[in-house]
């Protein structure tokens, strides 16, 4: 049987390197992208620990977590859109004009 | 062989995989040739003829060009997904494939008794329907990374039709999940036993009749088949989303195609025309109807013999009366005490599967193909709010029976 | 070692390469795939866990039409290759050792916390049967108020992208 302590692993490792894309990645599609793989680290714990203590209420939260993620995803590309339009990049570093 | 007894399910699954894949290969194989000569009727002229008795070495034949064709990669394609597409098609669209019974029966293979399905889940519908739109990407990624104009025209209005019917598709279901109340297909089939007035079938398509057309058209345009082809019609955008695919990768994505069709006709078969039950009651007076297999493959072994020795061919003289020979000797077997009773599912269930795949090239000899923006405005403004009325509908009847 | 160790580690590996692929691929499609790869093993794992229509909403939902989402926008905006950011020389150096210290950390309280739980209770379970009866019970009963807040917002959501992608015509 694998400990759940093995999940729990494995969702921190998925959520930092979501983090380390997140923080590194230039291109706003791929930076969504690595947020999308951080709700999906925190999904698997809530599974995990769902499973541990015999309640549902983490599957629950679960499935809220993915409908949030799909209207998220939704708004973002359209505002991703907007800005490629706007912008004629994708570069996050070129959306700067409230920089300071 | 202690590998077999230490893991027996393992084991057996690999056989029951291995033996739903041959069967599935040559079906798909001998589908192209049935809709050859079928469309080929519909249309005045005869069909495959020369390869083979009445062409039906024909999808031999093709699958040999297939394998020996030069395979063209365009240099601008992008590798990865280029050669992911197709494989991706086909597996998932065999994948499916797993989650279907086809009997209720419980056979014994190698001493261990198993289910007529490869894998019996509680939640196989839905299982299912995850599997089919992950097909999606497929058809996404091989318009994209062939680095072309018509491929990725074709890809992206493909992909786009798909996932507007898939919508349509799951709601014209849930009329159906709400009358069994539950996702396995054992109960959604065991719902459908019995008989009203003791000779009207139970099955789900009579309550459900708007769902099941419903289901049926958002299943051939999801399966991108006319009349909802356009993406993949010759005079209009060359052959959509595999254009640059040349040989075994066309071929994979050709069979992913028939699959598919496979799969939705069984899912068809499963939620609305009633499995593997038969249509005439299970009591007494009816008892001759377990001897319809063995009495149809019969029937089918004489023709073929007596076909056979009147044909104009040679060939046809020589490979019916020896297939007529076979089909009789799989006769007297189905008559047999220990085969009778396991037969009847899987028998029905075939017919009823046919009888769907004939509808399906019946529609593809017959009816004009959708313009695009018709079809997208079929499925987004007729179709979606017709499953949706269906569900809401469904879902008043069975509260109101329920008080 | 187990069917069910197994199936963790290959889909637990699975996931990590995926993600791997996620940050260090050069085409954002690329990317997309990857994780559409990571979502695919962590819906196996799930199932491995005992929540097989979670597993299946993942599927459906998540790789099957957000993904799809994601790959559409990627291809209509024609995102080319990435540019190869100038990772600084403090972050390679300093940060990543420092990461690598903070996740093993990280797995050793984990580990120290949870690793004595009788493992009997956690790992491979069949699945429930009655799971999505149960499931349905408490979101129209406990949490029928979120549901319906989520519908709301998911309209919201629709009329958004509808208004904000439109073309200034």
């Amino acid at each position: 049987m694998v400990p759940i302590s093995y999940y729990l692993i494995l969702s921190a490792v998925l959520f930092g390197l979501g983090v380390i894309g997140f923080v590194f990645k230039r291109n706003i599609i791929t930076i969504f992208m690595a947020i999308e793989l951080m709700l999906n680290a925190v999904n698997l714990a809530f599974v995990a620990f769902s499973r541990e203590f015999n309640q549902l209420d983490g599957l629950i939260f679960v499935f809220f977590v993915i409908v949030v993620a799909a209207a998220e995803a939704a708004v973002g590309l359209a505002i991703v859109m907007v800005i490629a339009r706007n912008r004629k990049s994708l570069n996050v570093e070129d959306v700067n004009l409230l920089k300071f | 062989m202690e590998f077999v007894t230490h893991h027996p399910v393992l084991v057996v699954s690999l056989i029951k995989i291995a033996i739903a894949l041959f069967v599935v290969m040559t079906a798909l194989a001998y589908l192209t040739w049935f809709e050859r000569k079928v469309v080929a009727r519909i249309q005045s002229r005869w069909g495959p003829y020369w390869v083979g008795p009445h062409g039906l070495l024909q999808p031999l034949a093709d699958g040999i060009k297939f394998l020996f064709k030069e395979d063209i990669v365009p240099p601008a394609a992008d590798k990865i997904s280029y050669v992911l597409a197709p494989f991706l098609a086909l597996a998932l669209a065999l994948t499916t494939l797993a989650l279907i019974p086809i009997g209720p029966a419980t056979i014994s293979i190698l001493g261990q008794p198993t289910q007529l399905v490869i894998s019996h889940s509680n939640v196989a519908l839905i299982l299912l329907f995850a599997i089919s739109s992950i097909g999606i990407y497929a058809v996404v990624l091989a318009g994209w990374s062939s680095n072309s104009k018509y491929p990725l025209m074709g890809g992206l209005r493909s992909s786009a039709q798909m996932i507007s019917y898939e919508v349509s598709l799951t709601l014209s279901v849930v009329g159906v999940l709400l009358i069994a109340g539950s996702f396995d297909f054992y109960d959604i089939v065991g719902g459908q036993s019995g008989h009203w007035a003791h000779f009207f079938p139970k099955w789900h398509i009579f309550p459900q009749i708007l769902g099941f057309i419903c289901y049926l058209t958002a299943a051939i345009a999801e399966t991108n088949r006319v009349p909802f082809d356009l993406p993949e019609a010759e005079t209009e955008l060359v052959a959509g989303f595999h254009t640059e695919y040349s040989s075994f990768k066309f071929a994979m994505f050709f069979m992913a195609e028939y699959a598919n069709m496979i799969t939705v006709s069984c899912l068809a078969t499963l939620l609305f025309l009633g499995g593997w039950l038969s249509p005439f009651p299970e009591t007494g007076a009816w008892r001759w109807q377990l001897y319809l297999p063995a009495a149809g493959l019969i029937i089918a072994g004489i023709g073929l013999i007596v076909g056979g020795l009147r044909g104009v061919q040679l060939s046809a003289k020589l490979v019916f009366p020896v297939l007529g020979i076979v089909c009789l000797g799989v006769g007297y077997l189905c008559t047999l005490p220990g085969v009778m009773p396991v037969i009847q599912g899987p028998f029905w269930f075939t017919a009823k599967v046919f009888f769907l795949l004939f509808f399906y090239v019946w529609a593809r000899g017959t009816l004009p193909r959708f313009r695009y923006d018709q079809l997208m405005s079929f499925g987004w403004k007729f179709l979606l709010p017709l499953s949706l009325i269906n569900l809401v509908v469904t879902s008043l009847v069975v509260v109101l029976r329920l008080r | 070692m187990n069917i069910a160790m197994l199936v963790f580690i290959a889909c637990g590996v699975m996931a990590i390469v995926g993600a791997l692929a996620l940050i260090l691929a050069r085409e954002p499609v690329h990317s997309a795939l990857a994780l559409v790869l990571v979502m695919i093993s962590l819906a196996i794992l799930y199932l491995l866990l005992g929540a097989a229509f979670i597993a299946a909403i993942q599927i459906l939902v998540y790789a099957g039409a957000i993904m799809v989402l994601f790959v559409f926008v990627i291809m209509l905006l024609n995102a080319g290759e990435e540019v190869r950011t100038n990772v600084s020389r403090l972050a390679k150096w300093v940060g990543l050792p420092l990461g690598v210290f903070f996740l093993v950390e990280m797995a050793y309280s984990l580990f120290r916390e949870y690793g004595n739980r009788a493992a009997a209770t956690s790992g491979a379970a069949a699945p429930d049967p009655r799971l999505t009866q149960q499931l349905s019970m408490k979101l129209f009963t406990e949490f029928v108020l979120p549901f319906e807040l989520t519908s709301i917002l998911i309209l919201i959501a629709v009329l958004g992208a509808l208004v904000l992608a439109k073309r200034e015509s």
